[in-house]
């Protein structure tokens, strides 16, 4: 995968026919998100003149140059994973990195939380539709290394894994929170909060940045995201005949993905949906702008400049 | 300042499953609508296969008015309030029906007649100790005509089991007389359904599929179910399901006679100096409008309905809208759904495609449909085992303790057992009682200033020993089924929110005991009506939505029929 598959590239480049020099189709794309963090973040962002923040896009198949690229991206255990996070320190990241290891660990049935990039989901997801949890990360994570500290004579980082697990099962169960390490609320509710999210980040839709080259869906034999399933089907299905779809339900571009404001919670999408009657036609009303919004953002939450979009809905 | 619009003949508050089925037979009768919906428009592109969006984040891409209003609850007066952090209802053209079940029953004839028919067979005595349970004004014959009229209307799959009296067993023997089949086939089963049916037959029971409101057949630019798995609490990509937003709104709007606002937070119903309704204020983007109306019909979910009429006060009504009779809120009760039972299947059950109307129910157990000489309860409870699942959830399913919840081990348990797990869903009669109710907050208010409603409601010993008995009949029938574990929730306690809120505004001949008559007009307030499961009396064990359209219907067609009476012109 050359450099430049990774650079990230502006809507409006690409309305431009400048800027992009490799433009992925986005069936590629989505999966290079899958494979990410290390895929897109081999060279760090750019941004525009205009100082607005370059997310990675693409365009919908028809706008594609006939070049070929890789028709799918190899494992992401044979990738560099470069992080960059956007939210996490650099220390944070190493602690949830060393936690998930232990909760959904790279073993004989398959890769982990980490190669699924959940590290990658929930940075993302702290700085949109998780942003309020913030907080409870940075205190929660703190509070859970001193507590390893108190009680196991180190960092957590620096336990055996026999250590590590039991420090773990401390949090989980409670038996940390008065222990004086200062967890914001209770020890279990941080266990459950990053548990949760971890599980978002290898078994939900790798259009949210984790679940990398479909790992969390392999491992529980979930046959994929489909838009119809006949009869016929179903009756692979239960013949163990059906193979799997390893796509995101955003592939297609039948599906316009919910973009959420940094700091209202609110949809960008409905501040500029004001209209009093419904789209004559829902089903394709709005179909070639959200094609390209769909490469927007890989994240609800990631900054985007207000009546950009365009159109009258 | 508030902008005062052009009069109108009807405004309905709220655009979901009541007052989104109401335009349709208003302006079929040549009346001119207005239709104010907190919500806005969504269409099939928002509703991507997407867990995270649907069900984790709870549809970000929806205006969230309603999480702005959560009712606090509380069991019962002497226990602290606490506030659930979201809304079960979200805001929308549609409403919640944009992502609800869409299981489509009629009650059964006994839901209606709980306290006659409980005196007549059992004797007074076994009324539950406090109940404010009423026999409905009218019987499920009086509703039968309204019940085809919706099926019909809005579209439902099923399969009938009683005809004119001809029983079909393929359909459910405990249902009241229908006239007609469905209109549709029901939803297919899978190969779980079919064996976990196979051995309901081996007990003796009468399983059958349960209705929907979902298409089995393509019509009218809607396409047929697609069984991909995101239907519970995901939008439809092909329209599939009934909602308003698909069905009679966009009829009623090629009328003409219908307007939609969206984005309009209603604030209050106004009255003048008579009793009678004048119109409706609503705030957009901070700008305050009055809609004049001849009537009204408010059609909010059952907590917003409540609490409208409670903060609509004026010199007439101090206490709120259509309470001198101090009714409004009484009778409050939410739907009894849980103690639900889960099990492991020592084999795959294929349950990642589907949807949780597609299913099998037992109604053997329900309402009266047997001796109750033996138990300590009346009613009962529908036992239902459908398709659904989806990873994430999968994933954070439980591991009835053979396996821990993560590490090594538990990756080899769930990559076994992540599609060996089901868990029941068993409704249940839910009564109301003298000291469940609802009123405003005395201290938590909504973003605009106004006051939130406070549950005050519990489960009493009938619906708990509902539960016990029901979880009894569900664990007999995994076992039945080859289950190899088999465990329980608890039996439930406080009621707190829910999707299926019932009564409040509650329907009924006495005017002293209800809140609107039998066609849902105010006691009080003639040109004022209500719709929605805030009029129901009694649950039975059975979703509410297709009563709640039935009702509408009969409602909006009378309004109709009568409309210089009710208006008074």
């Amino acid at each position: 995968m050359s450099d430049e598959t990774n650079r990230r590239i502006s809507r409006r480049d690409l309305l431009k026919g400048t800027g992009a020099a490799v433009v992925l189709p986005v069936l590629e794309r989505a999966a290079l998100i899958g494979a990410s963090p290390g895929a897109l973040s081999a060279t760090p962002p750019f941004s525009s003149s205009s100082g607005e923040s370059l997310l990675p896009e693409a365009s919908p198949p028809s706008l594609s140059p006939s070049t070929s690229p890789p028709a799918f991206p190899p494992s992401i255990a044979e990738l560099p994973r470069p992080r960059i996070l956007e939210n996490l320190s650099a220390a944070e990241g190493d602690l949830l990195e060393g936690i998930m290891a232990r909760l959904i660990p790279d073993d004989e049935y398959g890769p982990g939380a980490i190669e699924a990039g959940a590290l990658n989901y929930i940075d993302r997801a702290l700085g949109g539709f998780l942003a309020g949890e913030r907080e409870a990360y940075r205190a929660g994570l703190e509070a859970f290394d001193r507590y390893c500290r108190m009680s196991r004579g180190g960092p957590f980082l620096e336990l055996s894994s026999y250590d590590k697990d039991s420090a773990l099962i401390d949090c989980e169960i409670g038996s940390a929170t008065g222990s004086g390490a200062g967890f914001p609320g209770t020890s279990t509710a941080f266990f459950n909060m990053v548990k949760g999210h971890i599980w978002q980040g290898v078994f939900g839709d790798p259009y949210y940045g984790g679940n990398a080259n479909f790992i969390g869906w392999d491992l529980i034999h979930y046959p994929g995201v489909r838009t119809g399933v006949s009869a016929a089907d179903q009756a692979l299905l239960e013949r163990g005949e059906l193979p799997p779809v390893r796509r995101s339900a955003y592939d297609s571009g039948m599906f316009e993905p919910a973009v959420v404001r940094r700091n209202t919670g609110e949809t960008e999408e409905r501040s500029a949906r004001n209209e009093q009657n419904p789209p004559a036609d829902p089903g394709a009303a709005r179909e070639p702008e959200v094609r390209l919004a769909l490469a927007e953002s890989g994240e609800p939450g990631a900054p985007r400049k207000g009546g950009e979009r365009g159109g009258s809905w | 300042m508030v902008t005062r619009l052009a009069p109108t003949d009807v405004v309905v508050i709220g655009m979901g499953a009541a007052g989104g089925t109401a335009v349709l037979p208003l302006v079929d009768a040549g009346l001119e609508v207005v239709g104010l919906e907190a919500g806005s428009w969504l269409t099939r592109r928002d509703f991507a296969p997407d867990e995270i969006r649907n069900n984790v984040r709870s549809w970000p891409m929806a205006v969230k008015k309603a999480d702005l209003e959560v009712p606090t609850t509380r069991p019962n007066r002497n226990a602290p309030t606490t506030r659930p952090s979201g809304h079960p209802m979200m805001n929308g053209v549609g409403g919640t029906t944009l992502h609800y079940w869409a299981q489509a029953w009629r009650l059964n004839p006994w839901d209606f007649r709980v306290v006659s028919e409980t005196v007549r067979r059992y004797g007074a005595s076994r009324l539950p100790e406090g109940t404010t349970v009423e026999d409905w004004p009218f019987g499920y014959e009086e509703l039968e005509p309204w019940y085809d009229r919706v099926e019909r209307e809005l579209g439902v799959s099923g399969q009938a089991g009683n005809v004119e009296g001809t029983l079909d067993p393929r359909g459910n023997r405990f249902e009241g007389v229908r006239r007609r089949p469905y209109p549709m086939e029901p939803l297919r089963w899978t190969g779980f359904h079919e064996q976990m049916a196979a051995a309901a037959r081996g007990l003796g029971w009468h399983p059958f599929p349960g209705p929907a409101l979902i298409n089995t057949r393509a019509s009218e630019g809607r396409g047929a179910c697609v069984y991909h798995g995101f239907c519970n609490g995901g939008g439809c990509h092909v329209d599939a399901r009934s909602s308003p937003h698909t069905t009679t709104i966009p009829r009623a709007l090629e009328t003409g006679r219908l307007t939609v606002i969206t984005r309009a937070h209603v604030t209050r119903i106004d009255t003048d100096r008579s009793d009678r309704v004048t119109g409706v204020r609503y705030v957009t983007d901070g700008q305050e409008f009055f809609q004049p109306a001849r009537a009204v019909l408010l059609a909010g979910h059952t907590y917003e309905n409540i609490r409208l009429l409670l903060l609509s006060t004026s010199a007439a009504f101090p206490n709120g809208l259509s309470n001198n009779g101090g009714q409004v809120g009484r009778h409050y009760f939410s739907h009894h759904q849980g103690a639900p039972v889960t099990a492991l299947f020592p084999r795959d059950i294929h349950a990642w495609y589907g949807l949780p109307a597609q299913g099998v129910a037992i109604d053997d157990f329900a309402d009266d449909n047997f001796d109750h000489e033996g138990v300590n309860f009346i009613g009962g409870g529908n036992l239902w085992v459908m398709s659904d699942r989806r990873p994430i959830s999968a994933a954070n399913a439980g591991t009835f303790g053979r396996a821990p919840g993560w590490g090594s081990a538990w990756k080899a348990w769930i990559r076994e057992n992540a599609d060996r797990i089901h868990s029941s869903y068993i409704q249940k009669t839910t009564l109301p009682y003298e000291t469940n109710y609802c009123d405003l907050d005395p201290e938590v208010k909504d973003p605009l200033g106004l006051p939130v409603l406070r549950v005050t409601a519990e489960f009493r010993s009938n619906e708990l020993a509902i539960a016990a008995f029901t979880q009894d009949r569900m664990e007999e029938w995994y076992q039945a089924a080859g289950a190899v574990e088999v465990t329980r929730g608890g039996l439930g306690g406080a009621m707190g929110l829910s999707t299926h809120a019932y009564g409040g505004t509650r329907m009924g001949d006495n005017p002293e005991t209800n809140v609107v008559d039998r066609y849902g007009f105010s006691h009080e307030i003639p040109n004022l009506g209500v719709l929605g499961a805030s009029v129901m009396g009694t649950s039975g064990a059975r979703n509410p939505t297709l009563t709640v359209q039935a009702l509408t219907w009969r409602t909006a067609e009378h309004l109709a029929a009568n409309w210089g009476a009710i208006t008074g012109e």
